[in-house]
């Protein structure tokens, strides 16, 4: 870890100027102490987002609004998102161990970088590094990409970002506003980034609009290991039903694409459908139809078709 | 004496064989404890090693001039190491005045490797001839290629069990303090304080009894912390280059590619059984890999069963990864995964009850006695009843488990009693986190007749009096015979002292409720200890075999729940029948139970070292992704302690060996799928199901 200067700003302004000085944002802080430690960042100074105020609120109004440095553990325990935006909360919920989702914020948790091994180790020098290859293709990727993947095979590793890409979430930034689907960016677009943030720029919270609430929706994630874990394959669906049948629905991917990942494919199965298990089993089979596998992840389009399956169910129940 | 002394009846007794909570288990939790990590000495200097990022290399040269220039660098050793056989060998060291400008400084280290060929993985390097070392046959009976035709039942497959890591949440290290020219205290995260003292002394060329190894709570050793290691040595060699104490402790990724781990095992295995429900022959090809040397080799098949017809080939792998070390009954977990799996084929084969395939064919009484024991206790009635169809899935399955776990001679233990009455007992031993220092506490408690608060126990020195290495499970059946006959020899002495206070003959003194009585007469401890002789009590007690004893048996049944649209497997209770003869602490007999079973899940669920055969590095050196089970993957756990005889046994390493083979077992009464491979993860699920084994 090299030396870096601390530096507390007053205004998202200050902090964006920071930034575009070679800062580095620091939220919870665990991500950013994870990229230092393995010197994967070199900042010239740390920039503490929690000096600015009012970035950590909650507001449910019309819809909801979530401040960036909101905590997971705000998220999943805030009593309007259980009950109206039910797959936020349960992927908020989802998050590493109860110490990580009591420091993790919102904003960390849509700007970390893949868990991608071949990226972490400091001496490997891969593709997403300015490197000349992605060392996945014909080495161990086990838990890299079966969509969207090329050049670079990494998985987004965020849970809040597919619930909230599938609830139809805006991100704000201190110079725009999108919805957070437009956010990500495939390394075939860019790569020293998974998101469309420039220097200087600095999220500053999300909004979940309020004809959601009226959606039902779920968020489940399978992984090695349930006390603490990233997602093997994760899909949060949304779904606005009249009765048992299917009118609108949207179903995001997480863990198995280097962004989260939209099926359209899935969603157009489910349109019109009156959901029962083969419905959310030919869904499930949408999803995957154009996965393309590397050596040592082909479990993944199994259990990625049968955890939209169990997605839609539950987003039933 | 010797010949007389045995362990107090536990019905009749205050400490032993009940729950002893652990006398330094409030230091523990209060942070007062002082690990090795913790010791900060006056002057002291940070050290950190320089490792070789390539798996294979020859080192041409080392240029450290700059780091040596760096403002608070103080020493730097450029000739640790010259090869490096694996990506994370010792090259280069630095001693600075923190931490950070030492690692700084090995930044600023110019190494030139010339970069050699490397194989990372057994499964690759068994195909090399090269790299596979001379086989070693387990041969019996007749060759099983010309029995095969008298067989009811023939099962083929290839199962694989990776490398496991030790993981200690302490790290490797010492700190290591000059007190002489050719005299060191080093204070080391150990499971072997005199063991440590005799590598220092040998490594460095110093007298062994000018060197004294402290290691009073450590944080986790699992066999990997026998010796000083190249970072103990170098951190004496760079403290007496600088004339300064030095701090060396591994980070967490030196500590998971460089400080050891178990060895994994591949094999291709034939087996038979006849229609009378007999092991008739086992015939296999074994490859694993200990890291560079191609010494390899796991107890196969286990010696839990009768197997008359055996030809077992051990082939050692030479991989350029870290060396194995011992690891929580090494070879054994592998061992039992791989025979238990191919018994649980066997029977499934012959369409008879695993259970009853076991009883059939154990080697002794102590099986077939805990395998129903430990059938009613887990209901293996309500197997056949358990949901077979439909997402979730229920199954049960069964493993035996055998260990030594008897004690060594040599060990002395002292008991010192003064005249104002306080009480000392010290024995050159370690806590490796099995309660030690209680039990040598409550021994001497219990033969005294006073409360365990009154008795000083003292160990995790060198300077006490002898006792081995903390591996083997042989460290409570060592030292708790020499502290009982020291103890015993204290209670001798007092009682002389005592009948002549109460006018009573000495052999009719007894001791409890910290006092002395006999005759309906009654002294005090304290009174007795003040007409003690002046000094007080100075005895010795030996290692006495007759208050111990080795061999244990022990079985395990898990019952799982398999989720057959993810791969996900919950294990939902195991029960644990263990052989441990005379306990002297229950709870922490039962705590060790419960952690080795806990271990087991991790080698079951979790638990894979991966080397990347492209880089040569270890891909998961982090506890990120070499994953160990968390709260959420801890079932049920019953633990059954079968004593049937009254002289003291290790069991530290027998219930981790069972684990993994009786949840494989479940998992295929569960699901009908046969997981031949460890972890036992979704992704090895769903390859499993898709015919994409090894």
């Amino acid at each position: 870890m090299n030396n870096f200067a601390w530096l507390e700003p007053k205004s998202v302004a200050e902090a964006s100027q920071a930034l575009k000085q070679g800062g580095a944002a620091l939220g919870g802080g665990i991500e950013l102490l994870c990229l230092l430690k393995d010197s994967l960042v070199t900042p010239a100074s740390v920039v503490n987002l929690k000096s600015v105020s009012g970035l950590n609120g909650i507001t449910a109004n019309d819809g909801v609004e979530i401040g960036a440095l909101a905590t997971l553990t705000q998220i999943a325990q805030h009593e309007r998102i259980r009950g109206s935006y039910r797959a936020l909360a349960q992927a908020a919920e989802s998050v590493g161990s109860p110490q990580l989702r009591n420091v993790g914020t919102l904003g960390g948790n849509l700007c970390q970088r893949p868990r991608c091994w071949y990226f972490r180790d400091p001496e490997v020098h891969c593709l997403k590094k300015g490197g000349a290859k992605c060392f996945a293709v014909g080495g161990d990727n086990e838990y890299h990409a079966i969509l969207g993947g090329g050049p670079c095979y990494i998985v987004h590793p965020s849970d809040l970002a597919p619930a909230l890409i599938a609830l139809n979430a805006s991100v704000s930034t201190n110079n725009r506003a999108m919805p957070l689907e437009e956010f990500f960016r495939l390394p075939a677009q860019r790569m020293d980034s998974e998101t469309v943030l420039e220097q200087g720029e600095i999220v500053t919270g999300v909004k979940v609009p309020a004809e959601m609430a009226g959606w039902k929706s779920y968020y489940y994630k399978a992984r090695e290991r349930e006390s603490f874990d990233w997602a093997l394959s994760s899909c949060a669906v949304a779904l606005r039903t009249s009765g048992s049948s299917v009118q609108e629905a949207r179903v995001v991917l997480g863990g198995v694409a280097p962004i989260p990942w939209r099926s359209k494919e899935a969603e157009a199965a489910l349109r019109g459908k009156t959901l029962d298990e083969s419905v959310a089993e030919a869904a499930g089979r949408a999803a995957v139809a154009m996965a393309e596998p590397m050596s040592e992840n082909r479990y993944k389009v199994a259990l990625t078709r049968n955890v939209v399956k169990i997605a839609l169910l539950e987003a039933l129940k | 004496m010797a010949q007389n002394a045995q362990w107090p009846d536990r019905q009749a007794s205050r400490y032993l064989g009940k729950d002893i909570p652990r006398v330094d288990g409030p230091s523990k939790v209060t942070g007062a404890a002082k690990y090795t990590y913790d010791i900060v000495l006056p002057g002291m200097l940070y050290g950190v090693i320089l490792r070789s990022p390539h798996a294979a290399a020859q080192v041409r040269s080392v240029d450290a001039s700059a780091a040596r220039a760096m403002p608070g660098v103080v020493a730097v050793l450029t000739d640790i190491g010259r090869t490096a056989r694996f990506a994370g060998e010792e090259i280069a060291a630095v001693a600075a005045e923190t931490e950070e400008i030492a690692r700084d400084a090995l930044k600023a280290i110019r190494v030139d490797y010339e970069v050699q060929p490397f194989v990372s993985n057994t499964l690759r390097g068994k195909d090399i001839p090269d790299r596979v070392g001379e086989p070693q046959v387990n041969s019996r009976g007749e060759d099983p290629d010309t029995l095969w035709a008298l067989a009811a039942a023939v099962v083929e497959g290839e199962y694989y069990v990776p490398v496991r890591e030790h993981l200690s949440l302490e790290t490797h290290g010492v700190v290591v303090r000059w007190d002489a020219e050719d005299a060191l205290t080093c204070w080391c995260s150990t499971q072997a304080v005199h063991g440590v003292a005799g590598e220092l002394a040998a490594g460095l060329g110093v007298p062994r009894q000018n060197v004294k190894v402290i290691c009073e709570v450590m944080g986790g050793g699992f066999g990997s912390k026998f010796s000083p290691g190249v970072e103990g040595l170098t951190a004496a060699r760079l403290a007496k280059a600088a004339g300064r104490p030095v701090k060396l402790m591994l980070d967490r990724y030196e500590e998971q590619v460089a400080s050891g781990n178990g060895p994994d095992a591949y094999m291709r295995c034939k087996a038979a059984a006849t229609s009378d429900g007999q092991i008739l022959a086992i015939k296999a090809d074994l490859f694993g890999t200990g890291g560079y040397s191609r010494r390899w080799a796991v107890p196969f098949p286990y010696s839990t069963y009768t197997v008359p017809n055996v030809r077992a080939a051990m082939h050692g792998v030479q991989t350029n990864a870290g060396s194995q070390r011992s690891l929580r009954a090494p070879g054994h977990p592998q061992g039992c995964f791989l025979t238990e799996t191919v018994v649980d084929e066997l029977a499934v084969a012959l369409k008879m009850d695993p259970l009853e395939f076991r009883l059939r064919n154990v080697r002794g009484g102590v099986w077939d006695q805990q395998l129903r024991l430990g059938a009613e206790r887990i209901g293996w009635s309500r197997r056949a009843s358990l949901p077979k169809s439909g997402r979730f899935r229920r199954g049960m399955g069964a493993a035996c488990t055998t260990w030594g776990g008897g004690g060594r001679g040599g060990s002395v233990c002292e008991v010192r009693i003064g005249n104002d009455g306080s009480v000392w007992a010290g024995i050159g031993t370690q806590d490796l986190g099995t309660g030690t220092r209680t039990y040598v506490a409550a021994i001497v408690a219990e033969v005294l007749g006073l409360p365990i608060e009154r008795v000083t126990a003292d160990i995790g020195k060198s300077t006490l009096g002898n006792s081995g290495g903390s591996g083997g499970s042989v460290t409570t059946a060592s030292v708790s015979p020499a502290v009982m006959m020291a103890a015993l020899s204290a209670r001798e002495r007092l009682a002389q002292t005592a009948a002549a206070m109460l006018g009573v003959p000495a052999g009719e003194v007894r001791f409890a409720d910290g006092n002395a009585s006999a005759q309906g007469k009654s002294v005090s401890f304290a009174e007795v200890c003040a007409k003690l002789p002046s000094g007080g009590i100075e005895v010795t007690g030996q290692w006495n075999q007759a208050l111990q004893r080795g061999g244990v048996g022990g079985v395990q049944f898990a019952e799982v729940e398999v989720d057959m649209w993810t791969g996900g497997i919950r294990v939902i209770k195991v029960v644990a029948v263990q052989d441990c003869g005379y306990y002297l602490n229950k709870l922490a007999t039962e705590s060790q139970v419960i952690g080795g079973v806990i271990q087991g899940i991790g080698m079951a669920l979790l638990e894979d070292r991966k080397m990347d055969n492209g880089t040569g590095r270890q891909l998961n050196p982090n506890m990120e992704t070499y994953k160990v089970p968390g709260s959420l993957e801890i079932p049920e756990i019953d633990v059954l302690l079968f004593d049937t005889h009254n002289q003291v046994t290790g069991i530290g390493e027998p219930p981790v060996i069972p684990t993994a083979a009786a949840i494989g077992n479940a998992v295929f009464d569960a699901t009908g799928l046969r997981m031949r491979r460890l972890p036992m993860t979704p992704k090895r699920f769903f390859d499993a199901q898709e015919g994409r084994m090894v």
